[in-house]
């Protein structure tokens, strides 16, 4: 994915983060979001492996062997930040107590079925946390690429791999477009600028309801 | 109360076949000392029960290596391709549990209890076989009870009551997996000698705390 895609989609999930909220940003692109929050909002992160309060990268030099994220990757607390167990950590996240998570995903479908765990016959890494996460979050945000690397629509009918959990996703951010999961199916909220509606709707496999604003 | 014992002693409990409910995440937290020992005696056909698979030559990692897996419950190895291989050779059995399933399955037989009931993992394929059970109508899975012999965990800093408190984010899945072995075995930096930890602030109480190994990495 090109940097400016990566910014975009980081920038646009970060508006939907509330002041006050509590967030658990999944790995790789879903983290690009902690850099665009705007200034004098409090967003407070939560890395699965047992911190609220994660701050940035510590620099170079300055890492602590005992404070990673749940990528492995090196982090800071900030003031205010908590550690706990897992158990704690997870009953924080099945508990309805995160308002976000966001997550990549390789599909989601027009009834909000997620698919980001398992390629059936390739490596399975595991599902980590986010079954836990999708199944407790108040708000389950998408932030992926439109299409896969061969072109290929993400945004389905009806997902063909394994679920993660089924009517979990609220949102879908790509560098496309914004979509609202609703009860009558997928909602165009929003075009990114130097895309057409014609463009959207052929990289998008589900139907998707279009209102008269954006025709 | 505890007894302090060399690395040696902790591996020369532990047999083959044993179920090991191992602390850490991602290689942080891991007991490396008693691990260095578990492969120095070379005990094999383990069950290790985890969360991450860690990494080549790290944690469960250095099990995996030395070929004394026989089969593992984690939610996550997609950061070691040693155990990959050996689970697609057929080597290694696996389970994968969703994280927070894992941890309350673990802290289930700690507790006494039978079980848990979770929403994660209805509508998926981790709800195959499962029996499903509406309380107030809402389903839930019956996830069982995940029993161990051993709990190998790492601290920080033990007193001479065998109570806990750990660094960071190396406390991760070490209080849980503490509680649920029939013997735990804590890898501590340090032992207090002239103090006790603050009773507000112990983590892991030492009535959960049979023995207590020092690592390599602590304070001499």
């Amino acid at each position: 994915m090109t940097d400016d895609k990566r910014t975009h989609i980081g920038k646009r999930v970060a508006l939907e983060l509330k002041d006050g909220d509590y967030v658990n940003l999944g790995i790789g692109l879903p983290t690009e979001a902690a850099n665009h929050i705007p200034e004098g909002r409090k967003v407070v992160f939560q890395s699965e492996n047992g911190i609220m309060g994660v701050g940035p990268a510590p620099a170079e030099g300055q890492e602590d062997k005992d404070m990673i994220n749940a990528g492995g990757g090196y982090i800071t607390a900030v003031p205010g930040a908590s550690f706990f167990d897992s158990a704690t950590s997870f009953a924080i996240i099945r508990g309805k107590h995160i308002d976000v998570t966001v997550l990549g995903s390789l599909q989601v479908d027009q009834k909000g079925n997620l698919a980001n765990w398992m390629i059936p016959g390739k490596l399975i890494p595991g599902m980590g946390g986010a079954m836990d996460l999708v199944t407790g979050a108040k708000k389950v945000i998408v932030a992926m690429e439109h299409c896969d690397k061969h072109g290929n629509p993400k945004i389905l009918k009806e997902c063909t791999l394994p679920l993660t959990a089924p009517h979990c996703v609220n949102l879908i951010i790509t560098e496309m477009a914004v979509i609202e999961v609703t009860p009558q199916g997928l909602l165009l909220k929003e075009i990114t600028e130097g895309y057409t509606l014609q463009e959207v709707l052929t990289a998008t496999e589900a139907e998707l309801i279009v209102p008269d604003k954006l025709k | 109360m505890f007894q302090l014992i060399s690395a040696e002693e902790a591996a020369a409990m532990i047999k083959p076949h044993s179920r090991i409910a191992l602390g850490g995440f991602l290689a942080v937290g891991t007991p490396e000392t008693i691990l260095d020992a578990i492969v120095e005696a070379g005990i094999d056909n383990l069950h290790i029960i985890a969360i991450t698979s860690d990494y080549i030559g790290k944690g469960i990692g250095k099990l995996v290596d030395a070929h004394l897996v026989k089969s593992v419950q984690v939610s996550h190895m997609g950061t070691n391709k040693n155990i990959q291989d050996q689970v697609n050779s057929g080597e290694i059995q696996s389970e994968l549990i969703p994280q927070g399933t894992l941890m309350e399955r673990v802290r289930a037989f700690g507790a006494g209890l039978g079980g848990v009931l979770t929403p994660t993992g209805l509508g998926t394929i981790v709800a195959e076989g499962k029996q499903i059970i509406m309380v107030d109508g809402m389903d839930y899975l019956l996830e069982p009870a995940i029993p161990s012999d051993f709990a190998l965990i790492r601290a920080h800093k033990a007193d001479k009551a065998g109570n806990l408190i750990y660094r960071k984010t190396a406390r991760n899945g070490n209080p849980i997996m503490a509680m649920a072995g029939r013997i735990t075995i804590a890898e501590v930096d340090e032992i207090l000698e002239d103090e006790y930890i603050d009773p507000e602030t112990v983590i892991t109480p030492g009535i959960f705390v049979n023995y207590i190994v020092l690592s390599k990495e602590g304070k001499k």
